[in-house]
């Protein structure tokens, strides 16, 4: 069964068609890369799928319920609240800047949501948020604010609390074009861990190696619609003159 | 001089004048906020009228405000009021005109948060209550809080425009006093009041600030 399966969803802000009829659909345990160049609305387009921005038509269900549908006149229409609210459970999303809450330390920025939203006991989830901040490296680091992290530290706290909610599928946005070569690899790594544990991933990403390397499935998006989709060697060996024209540069320099 | 009837006299007023300045917070803080929702709220009509209230409140003077609180009952309902009535006018004037003040305060913390911290917790599945209370105005506090400071010290010294409604605080009785007494000493000692009053203000939310401080 497709866990997420996205049918013609279009997006446009004020005149300018940002998604055009794009449908895809991920599968349990797939690791899935969304590459482009900037603006060609890989982020819209997670965005969506998260319900952080509102298609304008299209359909949209995740593990076979419906969130979305269109109507007769062709409008989206969303499911009740209380629908989406049980489908908001099935993922989570790592931001490109993070978005931790700066006045919760890291420990209760993993826990709170566990413990005051889904209302799971306490001990348990204190237990598995250790479990996690030791896969993420952190162990030494559970009473630090945000501030005192840095910010390859901040991602993986912030990949730790979407994970600490149980999700189905993870989307990440960019998740390290806010950090400086090091810092990226070590969010890299712990990404690629995520990926050999078969959790299913959906990767907005600029960086091509590591897309390469760790997805099942590549996107590859271009002025709102799906340029071409393949494995990894029919996208990097792509007779498709676009992809071949976005990956040149990499090609270029042979990395 | 008479020191015995001094002391006694500014020590009633100091009174008075810590009790409005107490129920002016207690009622001007929390009235402040929801004015904030008003004044932000997606309905245009209520949004408007909000936007009027701290129009008007900012607008004109604190003291024709108190003014028309205890007057206008008489002029324009025709009720006879109490003497005991001055010292609630006094509330409630200082209440709402304080209230229109934080709530621009509070507005302009609560516009400065990023949409990053509305989205996280929205794709963590708070609830709006929750994301307000719980992520959103603990961090508008510590924004706010050097704001908040300039208002409530001016507050203290605000709470001297009573005098204009015959509420007997400390700017009254030192009034009346310098003018029984034929002597500067009342305005002095009532001088030395405000100023330990506000140093006492200033240092309470400077500890405030320093409590904020374990984030960025």
């Amino acid at each position: 069964m497709n866990l997420l399966e996205i049918k013609n969803l279009r997006k446009t802000f004020d005149e300018l068609e940002v998604i055009q009829d794009i449908s895809l659909s991920v599968k349990e345990g797939e690791v899935l890369s969304i590459i482009g160049p900037s603006g060609s609305g890989k982020s819209t387009l997670l965005r969506c799928a998260t319900m952080l921005e509102r298609m304008d038509s299209g359909t949209m269900s995740y593990m076979g319920e419906q969130a979305v549908w269109t109507d007769e006149t062709g409008n989206a229409v969303y499911a009740k609240s209380a629908q989406l609210k049980k489908i908001q459970n099935y993922y989570g999303l790592v931001f490109q800047n993070f978005n931790l809450f700066p006045h919760f330390s890291v420990m209760k920025n993993i826990t709170d949501a566990p413990i005051h939203v889904q209302k799971r006991p306490k001990d348990e989830v204190y237990k598995e948020a250790r479990e996690l901040l030791k896969k993420m490296g952190l162990s030494d680091k559970e009473d630090a604010y945000p501030c005192q992290l840095s910010g390859g530290q901040c991602q993986r706290v912030a990949i730790a609390r979407a994970l600490a909610l149980n999700p189905k599928i993870l989307f990440f946005d960019e998740p390290t074009s806010a950090l400086d070569p090091e810092l990226t690899g070590e969010v890299l790594k712990v990404i690629r861990s995520l990926a050999d544990l078969d959790i299913t991933m959906v990767i907005v990403t600029h960086e091509m190696a590591f897309a390469r390397d760790i997805s099942d499935r590549i996107i590859f998006m271009d002025n709102g619609v799906i340029a071409q989709q393949g494995t990894p060697e029919e996208i990097f060996q792509s007779e498709n003159a676009r992809t071949r024209e976005f990956l040149g540069k990499y090609h270029d320099y042979g990395v | 001089m008479n020191w015995a009837l001094l002391l006694s006299k500014l020590g009633s007023g100091m009174l008075t004048t810590l009790e409005i300045f107490c129920v002016t917070l207690i009622v001007s803080l929390p009235l402040g906020l929801l004015v904030a929702f008003g004044r932000m709220a997606k309905n245009p009509i209520i949004r408007t009228i909000f936007k009027i209230y701290i129009s008007i409140m900012r607008g004109t003077p604190l003291m024709l405000q108190l003014m028309v609180v205890y007057f206008g009952p008489y002029y324009i309902l025709g009720l006879q009021v109490t003497s005991s009535y001055r010292l609630y006018a006094a509330f409630i004037a200082f209440g709402l005109n304080y209230a229109a003040y934080f709530a621009e305060i509070y507005r302009g913390g609560i516009e400065s948060m990023p949409d990053g911290q509305y989205e996280a917790a929205k794709l963590l599945g708070y609830s709006r209550p929750q994301t307000f209370f719980k992520i959103i105005l603990p961090q508008v506090i510590k924004r706010i809080l050097p704001s908040i400071t300039n208002e409530v010290i001016t507050l203290v010294k605000d709470t001297s425009l009573a005098f204009a409604i015959a509420v007997t605080e400390m700017f009254t009785q030192a009034k009346a006093l310098a003018s029984s007494q034929v002597s500067m000493i009342p305005y002095v000692a009532a001088g030395v009041f405000y100023y330990v009053f506000n140093l006492l203000v200033a240092s309470v939310m400077e500890f405030m600030e320093k409590k904020f401080n374990y984030y960025r």
